[in-house]
C-alpha cells in the first residue's frame, strides 16, 4: 500500500513586514517558513497507518514549490516519510489552490497510491480547497474534516469521522482510493528524534518538472488558476483601545474592568 | 448567463443559518434584472421551504436526494447540473464543512472562477471582485475571475446579515441525475457527553491560547480565572492537546460563548475559526504579544504585552 501525504511550506509574517511593490503579495523578505500545522498531522495519521500495517505501507510526501521547501520535506521524512517529491517549475509561480491541485493530481497519476492526505487548510493562506480540488481532477472519492481515521492497510475503504461545526461528528465510510482531509487534533505529531534528522539529511529529494508528470506551462500559473490576485492591503484593522503603561498599570485597568462587569452584573 | 445561485445548507432537519446570509450577500451583487434563486437539497427539501420565503430571494429550487443528509457525490452532481442548466453568473455557497467537502472539487471540474472564505462580494467596474484574508487575517486580498462566465465564491459565516422581511418567491423543482454516492453517511456524534462546564452558559470567560507555551502553564491560568470569577475558555490547540477538555474550547469546531459578557482572551491570535465563537461579546480584552494579531481587531481592550506578566499582575489585585 502506498499514501501519498500532500504538505505546503506556508509563511507567517515578520513584525514589520511589508507589501510587495506590484501590491500583490508581501515582500519575500519578511516570510518566516515552516511546515503546515495541518500537514504534521496528515502525515503523522499516515505513518501511524504504516506502523500499524502487517503488509508494507510506502508513506510519499509530496510538495508543490521551489528548493526552498526542502527544508520542510526533509522535516517530514525524519518524522517517518519513507520519500519525498518535490515538483517544481517557475510557471508555477502565482498558481490558486486550483492549479497547485492540478498538479498534485498528475503527480498523483504518476505515484499511483491507494489513499492521498492533505490539510484541511493551510495556515497562511486558508484556502481550505487543494485536496479536495485533486480529488475533482481525479474523479476520487473524497471528504473533509476528518477527526478519526479507520483505514487498515489492504482494503478497500476507510470509516472516520468529519468534524462539523459546534463539534458534532459525522461518521463515514469511503471506498478507496480517496482524498482525505485531515484536522488537526486526529492524533499527536510525533517530534523527529536527533538521528532521525541526521538520516533525513542524507536522503534525496525527488525533484520532479511539469514535463515528469505530463502538464505544461498553461495547466498552472496564472493561466491554470480559477482566481487571481488583484490587489493585497493591510486592511483598517483594530477597534481595539489599547491599554497602556506598564505590567502593573494595564493590569490594574483590567481588573478595573473585571470589578465594573462585577458591579453590573450584581 | 446571469442570475445568482444560492446554495442552502441543511443538516438533521434544520436550515444552517448561514443559508440567510448568502441571500444577503446575493444582494450585493445583484444588477438590474438580476434574479437570485436559492437552492435546497434534501431528502423532503419542502420542508424547509418556509424558513427560505424572504426577501431577496425570487425562486427557490427544491432538489430531493436519495440520502439524508450531505454527501459529497450527490452535492457535487446535482448543483453542477444546476448550473450547466442555468449559467448563474455568482453561485454563493457557505465557507462551511459541508462546502469544504464538494465546492472545489466541482469548481475545478468545470472550470468556474472559485474563491474561499470572501467575506466582500463586490462588482467593481462591472467585475466580480471577491476579498479574502491571508495570514492569519493580517492582510486582505482582493481576487478576480477573469475570463470566467460562472464564479464559485464560499462566503464566510457571521459577516452578511439575514434579511428578515417575508417574501414570495416561486417554488421550482429541479430533478438531479441520480448517483451512486461513494461516501456513505451513517450516523451523529454528539461529544456533549463527559463536559465538565458549560460554556454557552457563562459570562465571564478567561480564555487561553497556544500563548501560554505548555502544559504546566495551564494551573496557573485556572487559578487566576477562579480568583477573578471567570469560566476557564480555551482555543482550540489547548484542546487537542488534552491540556483541557474539549468542552472548553470556543470556536467554530467547539463552544459558542452565547452568554457571555466579559471575554478576556490571553495568547490567542484571533483565527477566523475561534472569532466564530466569541467575536460577538461586548467586551472583549485581548492580551498578546503581536501587536498585529487580529484578535485585535474585535477586542474592545487591547493589552500587547506578555501573558504571563500580565497574569501575575492581575493575580495581586484578586
Ligand atoms: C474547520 C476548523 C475548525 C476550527 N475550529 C476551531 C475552534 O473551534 N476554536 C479554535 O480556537 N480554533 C479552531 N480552529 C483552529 C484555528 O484555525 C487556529 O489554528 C487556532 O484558533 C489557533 O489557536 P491560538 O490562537 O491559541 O494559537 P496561535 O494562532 O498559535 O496563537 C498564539 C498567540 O499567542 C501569542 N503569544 C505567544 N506567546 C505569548 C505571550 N507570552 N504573551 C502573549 N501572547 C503570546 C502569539 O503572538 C499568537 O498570537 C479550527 C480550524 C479549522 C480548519
Ligand atoms: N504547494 C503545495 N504543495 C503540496 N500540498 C499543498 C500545497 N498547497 C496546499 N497543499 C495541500 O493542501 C492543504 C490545504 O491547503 P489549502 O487548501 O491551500 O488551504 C495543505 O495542508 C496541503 O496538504
Amino acid at each position: 500500500m502506498k499514501i501519498l501525504v500532500a504538505v505546503k511550506q506556508v509563511a507567517a509574517l515578520d513584525e514589520d513586514f511589508s507589501i510587495r511593490d506590484d501590491g500583490r503579495g508581501v515582500d519575500p523578505d519578511f516570510l518566516i517558513r515552516d511546515l503546515n500545522e495541518w500537514d504534521d498531522f496528515s502525515l503523522e495519521e499516515a505513518v501511524k497507518i504504516k506502523e500499524a500495517a502487517t503488509e508494507p505501507v510506502e508513506v510519499v510526501v509530496v510538495s508543490v514549490g521551489s528548493d526552498e521547501v526542502d527544508e520542510s520535506l526533509r522535516k517530514c521524512l525524519a518524522k517517518g516519510a519513507d520519500r519525498a517529491i518535490r515538483v517544481w517549475d517557475s510557471a508555477i509561480e502565482g498558481s490558486d489552490s486550483i492549479a497547485v491541485a492540478r498538479v498534485l493530481a498528475a503527480t498523483v497519476q504518476r505515484e499511483a497510491p491507494d489513499m492521498l492526505f492533505a490539510g484541511v487548510q493551510s495556515s497562511d493562506q486558508s484556502f481550505a480547497s487543494t485536496g479536495i480540488a485533486t480529488a475533482g481532477f481525479l474523479g476520487w472519492p473524497h471528504a473533509a474534516v476528518v477527526s478519526n481515521l479507520t483505514l487498515a492497510a489492504g482494503t478497500k475503504s476507510a470509516v472516520f469521522r468529519r468534524e462539523l461545526e459546534g463539534g458534532l461528528l459525522h461518521e463515514v465510510e469511503i471506498q478507496c482510493p480517496a482524498v482525505l482531509t485531515i484536522q488537526l487534533g486526529i492524533n499527536t505529531p510525533r517530534y523527529a528524534s536527533l538521528r532521525s534528522i541526521k538520516q533525513a539529511s542524507a536522503k534525496p529529494i525527488e525533484v520532479l518538472s511539469l514535463a515528469d508528470i505530463a502538464l505544461g506551462a498553461a495547466d498552472v500559473g496564472e493561466a491554470g488558476s480559477l482566481s487571481r490576485v488583484r490587489r493585497m492591503y493591510v486592511p483598517d484593522m483594530g477597534r481595539a483601545q489599547l491599554i497602556e503603561g506598564s505590567a502593573a498599570q494595564q493590569a490594574a485597568r483590567l481588573a478595573e474592568i473585571i470589578r465594573e462587569f462585577k458591579g453590573a452584573a450584581a | 448567463m446571469s442570475g445568482i445561485l444560492v446554495i442552502a445548507e441543511q443538516r438533521r432537519g434544520e436550515l444552517r443559518p448561514v443559508s440567510l446570509e448568502l441571500l444577503a450577500a446575493a444582494q450585493g451583487l445583484r444588477r438590474a434584472g438580476d434574479e437570485v434563486a436559492v437552492a435546497i437539497l434534501a431528502e423532503s427539501p419542502d420542508i424547509f421551504v418556509g424558513s427560505l420565503r424572504l426577501a431577496g430571494a425570487d425562486e427557490i429550487v427544491t432538489i430531493k436526494t436519495g440520502a439524508r443528509e450531505f454527501d459529497p457525490d450527490t452535492f457535487e452532481s446535482a448543483i453542477g447540473a444546476l448550473i450547466a442548466q442555468r449559467s448563474p453568473d455568482v453561485v454563493l455557497v457557505a465557507h462551511s464543512v459541508d462546502s469544504f467537502g464538494y465546492a472545489a472539487a466541482l469548481a475545478a471540474r468545470h472550470g468556474w472562477g472559485f474563491a474561499t472564505d470572501v467575506f466582500i462580494a463586490q462588482r467593481i467596474d462591472g467585475e466580480l471582485v471577491a476579498t479574502r484574508g491571508g495570514y492569519g487575517q493580517k492582510v486582505s486580498v482582493e481576487v478576480d475571475f477573469p475570463g470566467r462566465s460562472t464564479v464559485v465564491l464560499a462566503i464566510r459565516g457571521n459577516v452578511f446579515k439575514p434579511p428578515e422581511q417575508p417574501a414570495e418567491p416561486r417554488i421550482t423543482v429541479f430533478d438531479a441525475p441520480a448517483v451512486q454516492s461513494r461516501a456513505v453517511g451513517r450516523n451523529f456524534i454528539e461529544l456533549s457527553a463527559g463536559d465538565d462546564v458549560d460554556m454557552t452558559a457563562a459570562e465571564f470567560i478567561l480564555t487561553i491560547g497556544r500563548g501560554i507555551g505548555e502544559e504546566a502553564k495551564v494551573p496557573q491560568f485556572r487559578e487566576l480565572a477562579d480568583a477573578v470569577g471567570a469560566t476557564l475558555g480555551c482555543s482550540r490547540p489547548i484542546a487537542d492537546a488534552g491540556w483541557l477538555p474539549k468542552s472548553r474550547q470556543v470556536g467554530q469546531s467547539g463552544k459558542t460563548a452565547s452568554a457571555c459578557k466579559l471575554y478576556v482572551a490571553m495568547g490567542v491570535s484571533g483565527a477566523i475559526q475561534h472569532l466564530a465563537g466569541m467575536k460577538h461579546v461586548s467586551t472583549i480584552v485581548a492580551v498578546n504579544t503581536d501587536a498585529e494579531a487580529s484578535i485585535f481587531s474585535v477586542a474592545k481592550y487591547g493589552i500587547v504585552g506578555d501573558i504571563f506578566e500580565i497574569a501575575e499582575e492581575l493575580r495581586r489585585l484578586f
